[in-house]
């Protein structure tokens, strides 16, 4: 059979794009919060507030006049990250890992030119890559240095761990790989590897590349199952921390882990896909009922709350007799 | 869960109002469900002939009122060198030809259109016709009080009298009282009439119109209305005095209820009225049209504007319908567009330009502007010059192709400038951005998609009976609008979500 019975998915509790945007991004999500997890530099701007770390900002453009002022933020820096204020998707996000004598290498060791570098810089300004290609202006952030427990994980950029978290209470996480084929991007869609990770212990459960299951990393061979993210307890306790943050109640942050600051917030989403679940192999409706049947959830600490997800989202339960 | 109700009780009040406005117009105007459906209207000639005698002439001929089975649409008549116009005076209509001065042969010609309508009543009859003052000889008179008087003993009412009557003119074996009555000059239609008026049922002479596809030189056939009064109400049947029964009106027309000549003439001698007729199927729609213009009830309509604006509007009442159908694509299906209503637009186009030479065009262009679109990427341009130059590109290409495929031979190229200029860049634009980031596969997904959708749209907008009711039945809006509403609050799977999520239910 092509297509799978809609009972079978409901009974696995799969929520599907239409629900998702009634349901939970259009009840919880209000309209006026957007502005804080659409725009990367008001963003940053309450994370520092709120203390959950994030990326270091090199500069920061947001006119025509100032792109030919682009070099002095990244001439003296080991690589870096350009990308659009108001982007989405990960559309205008360019990453330049080595920056040599004043030349510059994609992850991929192809070399990008000033004047393409500038040019990309006035194409995120004149709108090209923002919602509604409305002018923004052009984030450029420190690269991060990923932390070597992922070696072999990752083709090419940074490996990052995107976590659900519904008011306030992280319901499913997964790690996001790049491939060859999602040129050093970590967007599913564009070919990048994802991988389940289990809420309480963070190690994989299951991996998935272009929908489909996969054992081991296309392009590196590496077995998928072994892999584990360090410092987990702090990650989903940032993640966590983002609600009191945004009030956003269904969100999706991507976390990346850096060598030598450990966790941080990259960026936040506020219409967070559906492959995470197909990353998990499980449906992730059962898990936001339990959320939305909780009482006093509104009273709970962040400790509570992530200590709640790890009690019944863990994929092995942490008690086994209940 | 309040805000829930509101929302089904608008979806469905919404619903039924569209619903109820489409089944009242269709019922209130006899407007057809389908726009293939025709009427029957029969085109009636009246030629009236006389003699001018060189006096002033003024001929006034009795036209017909709508009436049970027939609603007149429209009429008009020719006349060189006269006065025309068209009387109604107390019930009664009239055509009025004047002229100072005519001599010799004249003709006249009334023209008349009905259309065949079920729907169509008789006019309430307000009062009797009176009565009037007759002589008679002796020997009449007596000869008339005696049937008048054996007709009375076996009747009950004016009508079962009047067949009693009818009985003894027409009977093999006529008694002497009818000889004698019969025997006078008059016509037998007129008898009827005076031993009728002499019993005191009031009457009125009709001449009535047997219809008959393409019968010519037809005169009307005398018929006697006998009226009678019952608990207030004013009742009357056709009665042929030739024969027993009352007569049928299916096939006639009652052309002359005036109850006085059919043609009244000043200045004339010998005139002569005589009538052709042929039946038109016409299509419903245009010959309802023509009926409701006449009642000026229409006016609530989209009908009521200038033609012009008219054609305007069937475009536009289309497009709702191109926008369910988007509607329905991704919310059901979850295909994927470039653009979310990008596609009504295109099949818009498709419409002007016929459905293959639409396609072919459409990925011509798109495929030619995304080359030379890719050139533009390295010249390091402000977006908005960018765009500006594929606009002027798509309108240069669209140049060079009508001008290329008129050289060639092919005429239906020049329809090619039918597609949206802007829309195309932009599409243009977006799919060479998309290209870049996220390489062919998701532009031919979305190219694709917003392709099919457009296909469907323009299948949907172009079908004639869709064109039909959409553009008739302003109700259906509603309906469109409440399936939108709908769909919006649909929260279940789309249709390539049930493929996309299936490895999750094969796990087991």
């Amino acid at each position: 059979m092509f297509f799978s019975s809609p009972f079978k998915l409901k009974k696995k509790g799969i929520m599907g794009m239409n629900e998702r945007n009634s349901r939970y991004i259009g009840r919880y999500n209000p309209r006026r919060l957007y502005p804080l997890v659409d725009n990367k530099l008001k963003t940053k701007i309450i994370a520092r507030d709120a203390n959950v770390t994030t990326p270091a900002l090199l500069g920061v453009i947001t006119m025509q006049a100032e792109v030919e002022t682009v070099e002095q933020f990244i001439t003296n820096t080991p690589g870096f990250v350009i990308k659009p204020a108001k982007g989405s998707g990960g559309k205008g996000i360019l990453v330049i890992t080595k920056v040599e004598n004043g030349r510059y290498y994609k992850s991929n060791g192809n070399e990008e030119s000033l004047s393409e570098i500038k040019r990309h810089v006035t194409d995120i300004l004149a709108g090209l890559f923002s919602l509604g290609g409305s002018a923004d202006v052009a984030v450029i952030e420190g690269l991060i240095q990923f932390d070597s427990a992922f070696d072999g994980f990752s083709f090419e950029g940074v490996p990052d761990v995107r976590v659900i978290v519904f008011k306030g209470f992280p319901v499913m996480a997964m790690m996001r790989l790049s491939t060859a084929a999602s040129d050093g991007k970590a967007n599913l869609h564009q070919g990048a590897v994802g991988v389940g990770i289990d809420i309480a212990t963070g190690k994989a459960i299951n991996a998935v590349q272009f929908d489909l299951p996969v054992e081991r990393h296309p392009d590196t061979d590496k077995e998928l199952k072994l892999l584990v993210v360090p410092n987990w307890e702090r990650l989903i306790y940032l993640a966590a921390s983002c609600y009191e943050m945004t009030g956003m109640g269904y969100l999706g942050t991507d976390m990346v882990l850096d060598r030598d600051l450990g966790p941080m917030l990259l960026e936040l989403n506020a219409r967070p896909g559906l492959a995470i679940q197909i990353a998990n192999g499980t449906g992730i409706l059962p898990r936001l009922k339990l959320v939305e049947s909780l009482k006093d959830a509104d009273k709970m600490t962040v400790e509570e709350r992530v200590a709640f997800s790890k009690q019944h989202f863990a994929e092995t339960p942490l008690i086994e007799t209940e | 869960m309040n805000a829930r109700i509101f929302f089904f009780t608008l979806v469905a009040g919404l619903f039924l109002l569209g619903v109820f406005q489409t089944v009242q117009r269709h019922l209130a105007f006899d407007i057809p469900w389908m726009p293939g459906e025709t009427r029957s209207v029969w085109n009636i000639d009246a030629k009236i002939e006389f003699e001018a005698t060189g006096k002033p002439v003024l001929a006034s001929l009795s036209t017909p009122n709508s009436q049970a089975g027939y609603t007149q649409i429209s009429q008009n008549a020719a006349s060189p060198g006269y006065g025309l116009s068209f009387l109604y005076e107390d019930n009664k209509p009239q055509a009025q030809w004047t002229i100072r001065q005519a001599t010799g042969p004249q003709t006249l010609y009334y023209n008349i259109q009905l259309l065949v309508d079920s729907d169509s009543v008789d006019q309430p009859i307000t009062k009797m016709p009176e009565l009037f003052d007759t002589e008679y000889g002796a020997a009449g008179l007596a000869a008339g009080t005696d049937i008048i008087k054996d007709a009375f003993k076996t009747s009950a009412d004016a009508f079962s009298f009047t067949r009693e009557i009818l009985k003894q003119l027409n009977t093999e074996q006529p008694n002497q009282s009818i000889r004698l009555v019969l025997a006078s000059k008059s016509s037998k239609t007129n008898i009827l009439i005076g031993l009728l008026n002499e019993a005191k049922i009031p009457t009125k002479k009709v001449g009535a119109l047997a219809l008959e596809d393409g019968r010519r030189r037809q005169h009307l056939q005398p018929l006697v209305e006998v009226f009678q009064e019952k608990n207030g109400k004013i009742e009357s049947r056709l009665f042929d005095a030739s024969s027993l029964q009352e007569v049928d009106r299916k096939d006639l027309l009652l052309w002359d209820q005036s109850g006085k000549a059919l043609l009244e003439l000043t200045g004339g001698v010998n005139s002569k009225v005589s009538f052709s007729m042929i039946q038109q199927d016409q299509p419903a729609l245009a010959a309802i049209l023509q009926k409701n213009d006449n009642e000026h009830l229409f006016n609530f309509s989209i009908h009521s504007l200038p033609i012009e604006d008219q054609s305007l509007f069937k475009g536009i009442l289309m497009i709702p319908l191109g926008v369910l159908i988007v509607v329905m694509m991704r919310v059901l299906i979850g295909l994927k567009t470039s653009g979310t209503f990008m596609p009504v637009l295109i099949a818009m186009a498709f419409i002007q330009t016929s459905l293959i030479t639409g396609i072919v065009g459409f990925v011509m262009l798109v495929a030619v502007g995304l080359f030379i679109r890719s050139y533009l990427s390295h010249l390091n341009l402000l977006l908005v010059s960018r765009i500006s130059t594929v606009i002027i590109m798509v309108i240069l290409l669209i140049a060079l192709f009508g001008v290329l495929s008129y050289k060639l031979g092919l005429t239906e190229g020049l329809k090619i400038t039918f597609f949206p200029m802007i829309i195309l860049s932009w599409t243009i634009e977006r799919m060479s951005v998309l290209w870049e980031e996220e390489g062919a596969k998701e532009v031919f997904k979305q190219g694709g998609g917003s392709l099919i959708v457009a296909v469907f749209a323009y299948f949907v907008m172009s079908n004639d009976v869709t064109r039909h009711l959409m553009f008739n039945f302003i109700g259906l809006q509603f309906v469109v609008m409440a399936l939108v509403l709908l769909l919006g609050s649909y929260t279940g799977y789309r249709l390539l979500e049930l493929r996309r999520f299936k490895p999750l239910v094969d796990k087991e």
